[in-house]
């Protein structure tokens, strides 16, 4: 049983993350190959504060709060620069984050902080609390996907420059992007850090980041649903993969470059294109 | 004198960055596509150079063979990867991409094992007092002159002949250079082998720099030369030779002064970052 709910937690930890990259690249369409960045921010966040005594709930805000601060700054650096410029700077952030824990002593240097307190209400309390956060997040990604902001953001990740010239905001909505992402991002971390119980530099690097990005791609950029379900999928893929454990990297790869290559479209475009097959006459 | 040093071993690191990068560019150029994989063909050559070279002795033969092979699994690659997926956005190669890369390195791990291979005896490891009282070793000297030579190589053929001529045609308006008759293809492919053969010699200069190669040896480079071609002004060659020298220096005396505080790693991508929020575009606008 315990075995179940570990799994259980990290897919749910594994969506929510998604998720919140998926306010930026999938609707924002603003592409960041350094995610795991904001999991990490909120991870050590939250770490410390329970360390000194704090509970794990209330660490959960100042955890989305440090990570929206980065994220805001993040995301200012998006007006200024664009596309692939953009992808290359996402990726020096989270090299920073690493390369700057690494040499902190405060943040257990390149040991990581070890010996995180388990929350008070076990394991299977963390993944009612993980599934809690998932479905809030969840709505709040719905609402704006159906409110008048999503049309926004549709616009702006077809085309910027005529999203502006048709009256959309393109800064702000950007900025809020970003701050909404990135807080995701850190409460995924803040719940990451306490299901692991230690983290370290490595657990939050370029491969973490590559490997919610293709969560997000492989879902379908923009797609809620398809999101959910390759989050769900890839995030469990490793426990299955233990049987085939000095291999599992291999078969991760192949399948990235599989996925690509034949339902580029994701498992969004794969439902759709059975779905009308299904339909036409 | 310890600056001096810094600013050799810095063009040194420099020059082998701007043989990873020259590849990186000539693709970015053609296609406007991030080529992560890029970085596994270096390691590739890496491990045909000390494998070649234990085996026959020479190691002018096992560069060449490094060249040559690593620049036909090149255009393999664009064959496999890039070219199924040329109408797609520009993001769904760079996942196929990383996913290549990832799946290659486990593959290297797989096949000669996790702890890398070392030459038996490893050639060119002779000094050489180049100023009063700084020395270099042979091999690094190697790397200085191999650098330039290639990549004045490819400053002639892109002058010189219809293949260059018709290579940077395509670079500036794909349609009317085929238009005009370039077979777009053929650059693509002679893109992709130049490139690689590039990479591949870079694998072969590092294998011998560190006497050892591993696994994982194409993960940094090949982040970095992503962040080099970006500095340079994405597509463009001459920014990105600029670029890398610049990184390579920097990441010299970074290191020593500022290494307390960040890792040698991100200084590179602290650097980037401040470059580009001065100047979005990169060092050297494409035009």
């Amino acid at each position: 049983m315990d075995y179940e709910i570990v799994v259980l937690t990290n897919m749910a930890i594994g969506i929510l993350f998604a998720l919140s990259l998926n306010v930026i690249t999938g609707f924002c369409g603003q592409v960041s190959l350094g995610h795991a960045a904001f999991l990490g921010i909120g991870a050590y966040t939250s770490a410390i504060l329970t360390k000194a005594g704090w509970p794990l709930v209330a660490t959960f805000l100042p955890a989305m709060a440090m990570a929206a601060l980065v994220g805001l700054v993040v995301g200012m650096a998006s007006l200024r620069v664009r596309h692939d410029f953009l992808a290359i700077t996402t990726m020096g952030v989270v090299f920073l984050f690493t390369g700057i824990v690494r040499k902190q002593d405060f943040l257990g240097g390149e040991i990581g902080i070890a010996g995180i307190p388990a929350p008070d209400f076990g394991r299977p309390g963390l993944l009612v609390m993980a599934l809690a956060c998932v479905l809030l997040y969840l709505i709040f990604t719905i609402r704006i996907r159906k409110s008048w902001a999503g049309f926004a953001y549709d616009s702006i990740a077809e085309d910027e420059d005529t999203a502006r010239l048709l009256g959309v905001n393109v800064p702000r909505f950007k900025l809020f992007a970003f701050v909404a992402g990135t807080a995701g991002a850190g409460l995924a971390g803040a719940l990451y850090a306490h299901q692991v119980r230690f983290i370290g530099p490595d657990s939050f690097g370029f491969v973490e980041s590559i490997s919610v990005l293709a969560m997000v791609i492989v879902g379908g950029i923009g797609s809620i649903w398809g999101v959910i379900l390759a989050a769900a999928a890839l995030s469990a893929l490793p426990q299955f993969f233990q049987i085939i454990d000095d291999f599992k990297l291999l078969v991760y790869g192949l399948l990235l470059f599989g996925a690509m290559r034949f339902a580029p479209d994701g498992v969004d475009g794969l439902l759709r294109r059975l779905f009308q097959r299904g339909t036409a006459p | 004198m310890l600056y001096l040093d810094l600013l050799i071993q810095g063009l040194i690191q420099g020059a082998i960055y701007a043989l990873v990068a020259l590849g990186l560019t000539l693709v970015y150029g053609l296609l406007r596509i991030l080529h992560v994989a890029h970085a596994a063909l270096f390691t590739l050559g890496g491990y045909i150079g000390v494998i070649v070279t234990n085996d026959s002795g020479s190691f002018l033969l096992a560069l060449m063979l490094a060249m040559l092979l690593v620049g036909l699994v090149g255009m393999a690659s664009y064959r496999v990867i890039y070219r199924p997926l040329l109408g797609r956005t520009p993001l769904i190669a760079l996942i196929a991409s990383i996913g290549v890369f990832i799946a290659s390195e486990e593959m290297f791990r797989i096949v000669f094992g996790a702890y890398g291979l070392s030459y038996l005896t490893p050639p060119l490891q002779g000094q050489f007092e180049i100023l009063p009282s700084i020395y270099l070793s042979y091999a690094r000297i190697l790397v200085v002159i191999l650098a330039i030579g290639l990549l004045s190589l490819v400053g002639w053929l892109a002058v010189n002949t219809r293949l260059g001529i018709a290579a940077r045609a395509t670079v500036g308006d794909p349609k009317m250079a085929a238009s005009s008759g370039v077979n777009v293809e053929t650059i693509r492919y002679a893109s992709f082998f130049i490139g690689s053969a590039f990479a591949g010699a870079a694998g072969v200069l590092v294998s011998l720099l560190n006497n050892l190669v591993e696994p994982t040896m194409g993960a940094v480079p090949s982040y970095k030369a992503l962040a080099i071609i970006v500095l340079g002004g994405l597509g463009s060659v001459r920014g990105a030779l600029l670029a890398s020298l610049a990184l390579g220096v920097i990441e010299s005396y970074g290191t020593i002064y500022i290494g307390h505080l960040l890792d040698r790693d991100s200084i590179a991508f602290a650097f980037l970052i401040i470059v580009l929020m001065l100047r979005p575009q990169g060092l050297l606008r494409r035009d």
